[in-house]
């Protein structure tokens, strides 16, 4: 009785953060409908605004069928990885080799195709197993042999960009017609005229169909189990504005010029993810994934064998790089030299971008597939503002930088407002000290002024140096390029702060 | 209590070295100190005492800089100026040092790189090697510790650690020490050896403040005690004055006096069900070295069997060792459950056969401190909530609503991190953790290290109902008064071996104390 007594007020405590009593009636409506995590929807947000201000600045050329499709295609496959990457992650590895191993199973697909005479079904079968072989062989190095997955994957990377080299004797293997169907490709066209590609329209229908049945279910659930569930307006609102996303996205996909639709790659992207998202989240082998990532002696004295999940992520990790090989051997029409050079760092930027921490144990499917969207939409974008691959560079890797530095202070103890902890002044020993007292979770990481201040004096240095520029000659493009990328550095930033700013005072993020 | 706070922070003491005056620190949602007033004087030994979640270490991290001046209200005055620190180095430039709970020398590094680390010897900007060397070994001297200042960290006791530790601090010139919670990792007679050193530093002019939930210790070394509860200062006890026991500041912490710190249990003992025959088991590093040394006992249903020991005797090793061969290299020995013989040899198997053990340290071996309540609750019986390795949702919120509310979680929701729960409300979600998988045997590896009284009581109460349900329950503890308290009948090991077996009612701490260390067996 008294122990009770004495617990509340440590329940009170325990409680009291994550009660949040700031969140007002609206925010807690509005956090309803959007569901629980919503920390993703702040990287949601980015992409979408990114999205738009591409569409204004490049007068339109952004959201139009052929440029969404492009983007899909030409990304997908990147995205694929990513989705490996991330439970490699998860478990507190890297995996470094992905563009190394791409390339060998492109090559050994196209060989065994265009030498044995594979039938093109037997080629991709065939890649699949050199893939799977090959995350076998380094989960093996990582689980039995305990060497640490950056060295085993530093040693892949160098080893298979070889091993390609080797096997493909710098020759260049067209692809047969169906890989490039899978690679590139579209779905065909049938049926009457509806104006969209019909194809399109139908996985459309399917998904909200899809959609409503499983939101619908999981009420009559909780209801069956004697829980509550979200008043059924919450429900409602919150159909209606992913029907209407839904119906927005098969129609920019499906009324492209006839014969395009959703492209393949795309409709692979979704699958995977689909799949991969499950396996994350309601199948046992993704708890042990999450528990290895977060402790791994516990997850050990749990019954989770740490060996095996290791060695499960890294062939999985390989096999996903052989579909994204195959995938991009098909969008290329042909191998060729630069086969996955560079890939893994863009698997693992995206990863980093959709809110996974390096220390292992955090991260989401969904959130990884929007961190190599918004990657994808930056690199469109300014390609078709005709900014070169210099300044993309630039603002690719401040991007990354920013939502990693803003994920972070997210985590950070408590929310402390963003204006708050400007006004408290920099201190530099916030860190340090933390870190001495020891506490894990409580991470205070001081105060964001200085990284802050650089976000701002960067985007203002790129536009000085770009007037700078201006008057010599040649240098009209590259003044407006400065311009450009400061510009979307600040759109980036602002669509951030706002986010957190709106968290602050309704209390969304949980 | 405004009034006596306001009494309290106007008088003048001439000999306090530090006053802390109406402190309220605030973070998101909640009020971690409500003007908490306290005064230490020069030269004495004050103990912090206070349930977890009580503002301590808040306050003790306001004192050190932790949280920087500003960030909280009130005032610090030490050594009769008024203080603003804006961090751990600021603090520290005054005098005032912080051990934490957590040690944090670097185990690679020897014990003259350690205590110099951060405030290196220097000459001319390179480190004086010679003279670090002559500094450590008198600094070494000083508390007591005959080590070579060459030995790498990791190869030092914990006891010994937190004597560098404190040998460090000394290093800095400090005035004010504060130790957070020194002894709870060290075993008696470590614990013993660190007060008397702090009692030696004490006549040697240093001030230290102390917190530790080990009361009997805070009665026997404490000059006075300042008891803080929900956030506030409750009352400051002068130790001279008498009327201090152990009692008496229980009844600070808690609001009122704890009848008994045991609950009261009347054992249904049955048959034996689970027996350990000549266990024997080597160190997973040095060959040769046995942790187990043909070890037998047995445990019946409905008991609970306590395991005493030194730090270092071999007890975890044995329950590790057990549980699924998790520590060191079998040799030889058997386990029969219910009169036959079973191969344990992998963790899976162990919770299949019915075991689970509970670890001594719950966030380095229980706990992902990154998952919620939830997860955690099913994390080990995963299987029982799922099919072919698909989790049933609705399955899994259900076991954990209903752990919560049998093992009376304090948690918001069990969505919640398991980080944002207290000491005891995390040790009960591990030990929900494991009921989860229905076992048959729980072993408890000190289940209740570092938990305040009140939480200790409902882990001693969940252990009787585990008992009461017919299950074998092993406890290890290496605080005595605990297993006589608790425990039906008391194993004592030494050195890998078990050296003795009593019922609690013929065991006293004097008696299990020999056997603990081998004065008795031969």
């Amino acid at each position: 009785m008294t122990a009770t007594k004495v617990m509340e007020t440590e329940s009170g405590k325990a409680g009291g953060p994550s009660g949040g009593g700031s969140a007002s009636s609206v925010g807690g409506g509005i956090k309803q409908v959007l569901g629980g995590n919503l920390r993703q929807y702040g990287m949601l947000g980015a992409l979408i605004v990114l999205a738009l201000f591409f569409e204004l600045m490049s007068g339109g050329k952004m959201l139009t069928p052929s440029n969404a499709q492009n983007i899909l295609n030409g990304n997908s496959y990147v995205l694929v990885l990513a989705i490996g990457m991330l439970f490699v992650i998860i478990t507190g590895q890297i995996d470094l080799s992905v563009g190394s191993v791409a390339a060998v199973v492109g090559i050994c697909t196209a060989l065994s195709i265009n030498f044995w005479s594979f039938p093109w079904w037997l080629g991709i079968l065939f890649g699949l197993f050199i893939g799977v072989l090959i995350g076998m062989w380094q989960g093996s190095w990582l689980a039995f042999v305990g060497v640490p997955g950056f060295i085993t994957t530093l040693a892949g990377y160098m080893l298979f960009r070889g091993l390609y080299q080797y096997v493909g004797k710098a020759s260049s293997q067209p692809a047969p017609a169906e890989i490039r169907f899978i690679g590139g490709g579209y779905l065909p066209e049938w049926g009457p005229n509806t104006g969209l590609n019909n194809s399109t329209l139908l996985l459309g229908i399917l998904a909200l169909a899809a959609i409503v049945f499983l939101d619908f279910r999981r009420r009559a659930r909780v209801s069956k189990a004697g829980g509550t569930p979200p008043a059924l307006w919450v429900a409602l609102v919150r159909l209606g504005v992913i029907a209407l996303a839904l119906g927005y996205v098969t129609w920019l996909f499906g009324s492209g010029r006839s014969g395009t639709s959703f492209p393949v790659t795309g409709l692979i992207l979704v699958v995977l993810a689909l799949i991969y998202n499950f396996i994350a989240t309601r199948t046992t082998i993704g708890r042990g994934v999450y528990a290895v990532g977060g402790n791994k002696a516990a997850a050990a004295l749990t019954g989770i064998s740490v060996k095996r999940t290791y060695f499960l992520v890294m062939t999985n990790m390989s096999f996903l790089a052989a579909v994204a090989a195959i995938m991009y051997f098909g969008r290329s029409t042909s191998t060729g030299p630069a086969d996955g050079v560079g890939w893994e760092l863009d698997a693992i930027a995206a990863v980093f971008i959709g809110g996974a921490a390096v220390s292992g144990g955090i991260g989401t499917v969904t959130g990884s597939v929007i961190g190599g969207l918004v990657m994808a939409v930056l690199n469109n974008g300014l390609y078709l503002m005709g900014v070169g691959s210099d300044m993309t560079q630039i603002i690719k890797g401040l991007v990354l930088l920013i939502a990693v530095a803003f994920d972070l202070y997210s985590k950070a103890q408590g929310k402390p407002s963003i204006i708050g902890a400007l006004a408290r002044g920099f201190n530099p020993k916030g860190v340090e000290a933390e870190f001495a007292g020891g506490a894990v979770p409580n991470r205070d990481l001081g105060n964001p002024l200085w990284a802050v201040l650089s976000f701002v004096v960067f985007p203002v240095g790129l536009v000085l140096w770009a007037l700078w520029r201006k008057d010599r000659p040649n240098s009209a493009k590259q003044a407006r390029n400065g311009v450009v990328a400061a510009l979307v550095v600040v759109v980036f930033v602002g669509v951030i702060a706002i986010f957190y700013a709106l968290a602050q005072t309704t209390g969304l993020f949980s | 209590m405004t009034a006596g706070q306001a009494e309290l922070a106007g008088k003048a003491y001439p000999d306090a070295i530090l006053q802390m005056i109406e402190i309220t620190k605030d973070f998101p949602g909640v009020r971690a100190l409500d003007g908490v007033t306290m005064t230490v004087r020069r030269g004495e030994i004050h103990a912090i005492c206070g349930e977890n979640g009580a503002g301590k270490s808040t306050l003790m991290k306001v004192l050190s800089g932790v949280h920087p001046s500003g960030t909280y209200e009130g005032r610090i005055v030490f050594d009769g100026e008024e203080m603003s620190f804006n961090g751990i180095k600021s603090s520290e430039h005054v005098g005032i040092v912080i051990i934490h709970q957590e040690l944090a020398l670097i185990p690679e590094l020897s014990v003259t790189e350690n205590i110099f680390i951060g405030n290196e010897v220097t000459r001319n900007g390179v480190i004086d090697w010679v003279e670090s060397r002559q500094r450590a070994v008198r600094l070494l001297q000083r508390v007591g510790l005959d080590v070579d200042p060459d030995t790498a960290i990791k190869n030092l006791g914990v006891g010994q650690q937190q004597l560098i530790e404190i040998a460090k601090a000394l290093s800095k010139d400090v005035k004010l020490l504060i130790l957070d919670e020194p002894t709870s990792a060290l075993n008696e007679e470590d614990s013993e050896n660190l007060l008397s050193i702090l009692r030696q530093l004490k006549e040697q002019g240093l001030t230290s403040i102390m917190i530790s939930h080990k009361l009997n210790e805070i009665a026997e070394i404490a000059d006075s005690i300042t008891i803080i509860r929900d956030g506030r200062t409750i009352e400051s006890l002068d130790v001279e004055s008498g009327n201090v026991n152990e009692d008496r500041i229980i009844r600070g912490m808690v609001g009122r006096a704890l009848d008994s710190r045991f609950p009261e249990h009347t054992p249904a003992i049955g048959e034996t069900f689970f027996e350990v025959r000549d266990w024997t088991v080597e160190h997973p590093q040095v060959p040769g070295r046995l942790v187990c040394n043909h070890s037998s006992f047995y445990v019946r249903r409905g008991e609970i069997v306590g395991f005493a020991g030194l730090m270092g005797a071999g007890r975890t090793e044995l329950a590790r060792s057990l549980f699924g061969r998790t520590y060191g290299t079998y040799i030889a020995g058997t386990i029969l459950i219910d009169g036959e013989e079973v191969q344990i040899t992998s963790v899976p198997s162990a919770i299949a056969h019915g075991l689970s053990y509970v670890p001594e340290d719950r966030k380095v071996l229980g706990l992902n401190l990154l998952d919620n309540v939830k997860n955690t609750i099913v994390s080990a019986g995963i299987n029982r909530i799922s099919t072919r390795s698909v989790i049933d949702m609705e399955a899994e919120v259900a076991a954990a609503e209903d752990y919560r509310m049998a093992m009376n979680i304090k948690a918001a929701s069990i969505n919640v991190g398991v980080s944002t729960l207290s000491g005891g409300n995390q040790q009960k979600v591990v030990l929900a953790k494991w009921m989860f998988t229905q076992p048959s045997l729980a072993i408890l590896d000190e289940p209740t290290r570092g938990i305040d009284v009140g939480a200790k009581y409902e882990i001693y109460g969940l252990i009787n109902r585990l008992a009461d349900e017919g299950k074998g329950v092993v406890m290890i503890s290496s605080e005595l008064p605990e297993l006589l308290g608790v425990c039906d009948r008391i194993y004592t090991v030494f050195e890998g071996r078990i050296t003795g077996e009593m019922t609690a009612a013929e065991a006293t701490q004097e008696s299990l104390m020999r056997l603990m260390t081998d004065t008795a067996a031969a």
